[in-house]
């Protein structure tokens, strides 16, 4: 594997996780009840300890002296390579719960199976994250059901939450070239080999929730490679705006 | 159907201690998410190994009005503490 594509896949890793935590963030202050804000703020900052893990050693990978901040900072959208669900607005907090329940699943699996990585750091890492998105699993499928089994409202919500963001679950497990040469080398996981037990573990929540499952299987693609939705660039605004307005600030 | 979730009391048992401490109260919609929200809320710094949470409404307390019958009788009974004993000088450690 060459360290290009080794960069590209801890990217992935890590944009995925910033990402998801920024828009975490947006929550801050804005819960619906205290607690859980402090719980979704919890989350967020996991992410971002996680991500912090894997710019930091991307940037070590491509050795180009750019550290986990300049990777965070400096780049523009079309650098960044985190899925796209991460980067869908929060919307409701069905939208929210639902967004985080279907990234939840994934990324447990991807851990997991990261874990027993040919690549000591990527197994550490993989390994440390893996307690925290156990949790986060818990916490988001626990709402998951509680919202679809709820209130006719809370119900009709969290389907319409569902219905919309499936279509950006299926790049999840979608490989590409950088995927399969990580596969190949024993680095990254087997996406293909994640969609089943997803689907499994999703579908048994969605049951309990008395949500219908999508039928839809169509998959809107391109995140992974560099190609967003109009959504992303916004986010980055607000998230970049201090070290593009002051570049080198600091604390 | 109330709007509003009920409020659950939160005790902790600290790496050391042997008992649950009263940590504080939350709200939440039921016992399972109380669990969940007593650690993100009252765990964050690593002050606990073990959770109990309990529906506010199932304490049964002591009446602030029945104080002077419970607890001031107590207090001329120094007898109770055990400080009237002559210890011979060899026993240590007590």
């Amino acid at each position: 594997m060459t360290p290009a594509d080794r960069f590209e896949c801890l990217l992935r890793m890590g944009d995925s996780a910033l990402v998801l935590a920024q828009r975490l963030s947006e929550w801050v202050g804005k819960g619906p009840v205290i607690e859980e804000d402090i719980a979704l703020t919890n989350v967020g900052l996991d992410l971002i300890g996680q991500a912090r893990m894997w710019l930091s050693y991307a940037g070590e990978v491509e050795g180009r002296g750019r550290d986990e901040d300049a990777l965070a900072f400096r780049r523009d959208a079309h650098e960044f390579r985190n899925a796209l669900l991460v980067e869908q607005p929060n919307g409701d907090y069905a939208e929210t719960m639902a967004r985080q329940f279907l990234f939840d699943h994934w990324h447990r699996l991807a851990l997991k199976a990261m874990e027993g990585s040919r690549d000591e750091r990527v197994a550490a890492i993989a390994a440390k994250s893996s307690k925290e998105v156990a949790y986060h699993v818990e916490r988001s499928t626990d709402w998951v059901i509680r919202l679809g089994d709820g209130t006719d409202v809370s119900h009709r919500r969290m389907q319409a939450a569902i219905d919309g963001l499936w279509m950006f679950a299926g790049e999840l497990f979608l490989p590409d070239a950088v995927d399969d040469a990580a596969r190949d080398a024993g680095i990254g996981p087997d996406l293909a080999a994640l969609a089943a037990p997803w689907r499994s573990a999703v579908g048994a929540a969605l049951a309990e929730a008395t949500l219908a499952v999508p039928t839809d299987d169509w998959a809107q693609r391109g995140g992974r490679q560099g190609r967003h939705t109009e959504h992303l660039g916004h986010l980055l605004t607000e998230m970049q705006f201090l070290q593009r307005a002051y570049p080198d600030a600091k604390w | 159907m109330t709007s509003e979730w009920p409020l659950w009391e939160v005790f902790i048992r600290s790496q050391h201690g042997l008992a649950h401490k009263h940590a504080g109260s939350l709200h939440a919609p039921d016992a399972e998410m109380a669990v969940r929200n007593a650690r993100d809320v009252y765990t964050r710094r690593n002050e606990g190994v073990s959770i109990w949470v309990v529906r506010s409404s199932d304490v049964v307390a002591s009446s602030p009005g029945d104080r002077e019958a419970l607890f001031d009788p107590a207090q001329s009974k120094v007898y109770r503490h055990p400080t009237f004993f002559p210890m011979p000088d060899e026993v240590k450690h007590i």
